[in-house]
């Protein structure tokens, strides 16, 4: 193959497992922390992305034209408005019931993400249609051979690293961190110790909405386009490469997604007809599973007998 | 003693009753069905809005015998939801007859709904010619053209313009694959090469697996089957990979949607529709200012001139014969040389309108052209990857 047209590919690859990576991390946070499958953060992307684009038509009408400040007032907005959603939804959905069987959790935050979509579908203006995101990032392409790199997506790329980077550095270097930790390996013992569980709970999950903010606003800057629908498969692909990963594990989440985009890229490559890469992928993560049921990078837990 | 009056008074104060009813006139139901909301609501909407038109113009005209009430359905451009509101609005024994669909696989899949109910429908949008050709349902008509003739044109238009390789992209509903057949079916006996054909779900979303695989293959145009909101991300990821080739659509995509969808990037895409533009219609010009003085929110699409059409047809047949489902559907079948705003409709035995005109469009400066009129046509502008 062209290697050009290798890298082409390899480039693709990345930009997937950047974006299921960071809705994985989210998954794998707030398992870690409460043993919970928040099952709507694939539709807390699309609001993400939803509030970004809301901001920058709102900023765009009252007449800032400057594509930095637009971009970094929506991402600002996106990130603001779905840590507050992440934290009322841990407050009102999930530390209430965190004593019911995790099947209720599961369950209601399915049903929350649905509700979410269809809010968005009948109250965003023309809803229902997809709508295009406008072009914030500088649009030049260096050509390298017959592979052509685009200067948005290695931004794309960088940002979303960072993003997965500091939140890392922020579970295992900081005193936050350091709570947040706690309260995922022995609540009680957590609290005993002075750490306030209902605080960081809601902290947690308020990081891991930002985080999913920032992937609906890298989809949305990706393919130019949002609609409402886009984060019912982002959330199934993004909590199978946590679970792949191993869940409460956040470079497993982070192996998860780039693994999967790997095997989507793979996929594409190796059938003649590019649609089986998703049959190829998701068939591949089964057998995964199989084999390693607690994921890759198991959690390291010690259960008291 | 019991006042033997008095069964009297209530018959009498029912007759007046009755009476004074039977005055104004009888209210005569149509159901409309289409897709409102999903990614092609805005020509859904604008076949709602056209159809609305037709009836509330009826309504005004005091010679008409009946009044009509529109029902109105959304069958999201699904086939399953489509198949739940075609069996709402046939079960409905008031609903006379129905303006029905746009998107070809739920048109598809409501045939034999509309059969089993004996519910007259005629297609306002749908180009799939199984639609009328497949079954012999005598309820099912349809005025706008199909899917053969406009790619037995499209065929001949491109190949003239002297393009030899194609890849073809292709939804894999009925609709998408309806054109791949038979565009690659014309395009290769016209000594044209397919050098690829792709098939994609309608909702996907990522496309570079699919135009990294044909930016290989070196197509001189990508001909793409299938609806505007895929059209729009192909087109717009064909760019960010740098693929220079011409772009040629179906009637799928000469929407508005479209070109606000991409801006700059729809210039210079090819599309081919059945029927003419508006102003060209001999009835196209008092449609639209009729439509205009309305202020409905959206415009009238692609399609809406024949939704208009297919409900004036309806009501003409039910003037004709009365509010009654098989009378009206054996009318409809025998409709030869109408006139409408579309032109003239003749339906032929398998009841599909016999409409010979196929209008080529090329996007100019953010709006569809007919190609004839545009700088392409008269060589100041080229296509992409033309030669």
């Amino acid at each position: 193959m062209d290697p050009g047209v290798a890298g082409q590919y390899i480039l693709n690859g990345l930009m997937l497992g950047v974006i299921y990576a960071m809705v994985a991390v989210g998954f794998t946070l707030f398992f870690g922390v409460l043993d919970v499958i928040k099952f709507s953060h694939g539709d807390v992307v699309m609001v993400g992305a939803f509030v970004a684009l809301a901001a920058i038509a709102s900023l765009q009408a009252s007449g800032v034209a400057s594509p930095v400040i637009l971009l970094l007032l929506a991402v600002a907005a996106a990130v603001i408005a779905t840590a507050a959603l992440g934290a009322l939804i841990a407050r009102s959905l999930i530390l209430p019931l965190r004593k019911a069987p995790a099947l209720n959790t599961l369950l209601l935050t399915l049903m929350l993400g649905l509700a979410l979509r269809e809010a968005v579908r009948l109250f965003y203006p023309n809803g229902s249609n997809p709508k295009p995101f406008p072009r914030l990032l500088p649009a030049d392409s260096y050509a390298i051979g017959t592979f052509a790199v685009r200067l948005d997506s290695l931004l794309l790329l960088g940002t979303g690293l960072l993003a997965i980077f500091l939140v890392h550095f922020v579970i295992n270097r900081t005193k936050l961190g350091l709570a947040i930790r706690a309260v995922a390996q022995d609540p009680e013992t957590a609290r005993v110790m002075g750490v306030n569980f209902e605080r960081t709970v809601m902290i947690t999950f308020a990081m891991g909405s930002a985080l999913a903010a920032l992937a609906g606003v890298t989809n949305g800057l990706y393919y130019n386009e949002v609609n409402f629908g886009m984060g019912l498969l982002l959330g199934v692909i993004g909590f199978s490469a946590a679970v792949v990963g191993g869940l409460g594990n956040i470079f497993g989440a982070i192996l998860g997604g780039f693994l999967f985009a790997g095997l989507q890229t793979i996929g594409a490559v190796w059938f003649s007809v590019p649609a089986y890469k998703d049959v190829f992928a998701f068939g591949v993560v089964i057998m995964m599973m199989a084999w390693k049921p607690t994921g890759l990078l198991a959690e390291k837990s010690a259960e008291r007998v | 003693m019991r006042c033997p009056l008095r069964p009297f008074a209530f018959f009498l104060l029912l007759l007046i009753l009755t009476s004074n009813a039977a005055g104004a006139k009888e209210t005569v139901k149509l159901a409309f069905i289409g897709p409102l909301s999903g990614g092609v609501a805005a020509n859904g909407l604008g076949g709602r809005n056209s159809t609305d038109l037709a009836v509330r113009m009826r309504n005004a005209d005091t010679k008409a015998k009946y009044t009509y009430e529109l029902v109105v359905l959304d069958d999201e451009c699904k086939p399953n939801i489509g198949v739940q509101v075609a069996t709402k609005a046939g079960a409905d024994r008031k609903i006379i007859a129905g303006v029905t669909h746009y998107c070809s696989a739920v048109a598809m899949g409501t045939v034999d709904v509309y059969h089993r109910f004996g519910l007259p429908v005629i297609v306002w949008g749908a180009v799939l010619p199984d639609v009328t050709y497949a079954n012999d349902y005598k309820e099912v008509h349809r005025v706008n053209g199909t899917m053969i003739n406009q790619n037995e044109v499209a065929a001949r238009f491109m190949t003239g313009l002297n393009f030899k390789r194609w890849v073809v992209i292709h939804d894999t509903t009925d609709y998408g694959k309806g054109h791949n057949k038979y565009f690659s079916a014309d395009i290769q006996k016209l000594g044209g090469t397919i050098l690829g054909t792709f098939g994609v779900t309608a909702d996907q979303q990522d496309f570079n697996a699919e135009l990294t695989k044909l930016k290989e293959l070196k197509p001189e145009v990508v001909y793409f089957g299938g609806l505007t909101p895929i059209g729009v991300r192909i087109r717009s990821q064909m760019d960010k990979l740098g693929i220079i080739a011409a772009f040629q659509g179906t009637s799928g995509i000469v929407s508005d949607a479209f070109i606000e969808g991409l801006g700059p990037l729809a210039e210079g895409t090819v599309a081919f529709r059945e029927g003419a533009p508006l102003e060209k219609l001999p009835g196209g010009k008092v449609f639209l200012e009729q439509y205009q003085k309305q202020n409905y929110s959206e415009s009238p699409e692609a399609y809406g001139a024949f939704a208009y059409a297919a409900a004036n047809l309806i009501m003409d047949a039910i003037e004709k014969v009365g509010p009654d489902r098989h009378k009206v559907m054996t009318e409809l079948n025998a409709t030869r040389d109408h006139q409408s705003i579309v032109g003239t409709i003749t339906f032929d035995d398998h009841r599909q309108n016999m409409v010979p005109l196929i209008t080529k469009f090329v996007v100019q400066d953010g709006k569809w052209m007919v190609w004839e009129d545009s700088e392409y046509a008269r060589g100041k502008r080229k296509l992409p990857g033309a030669h």
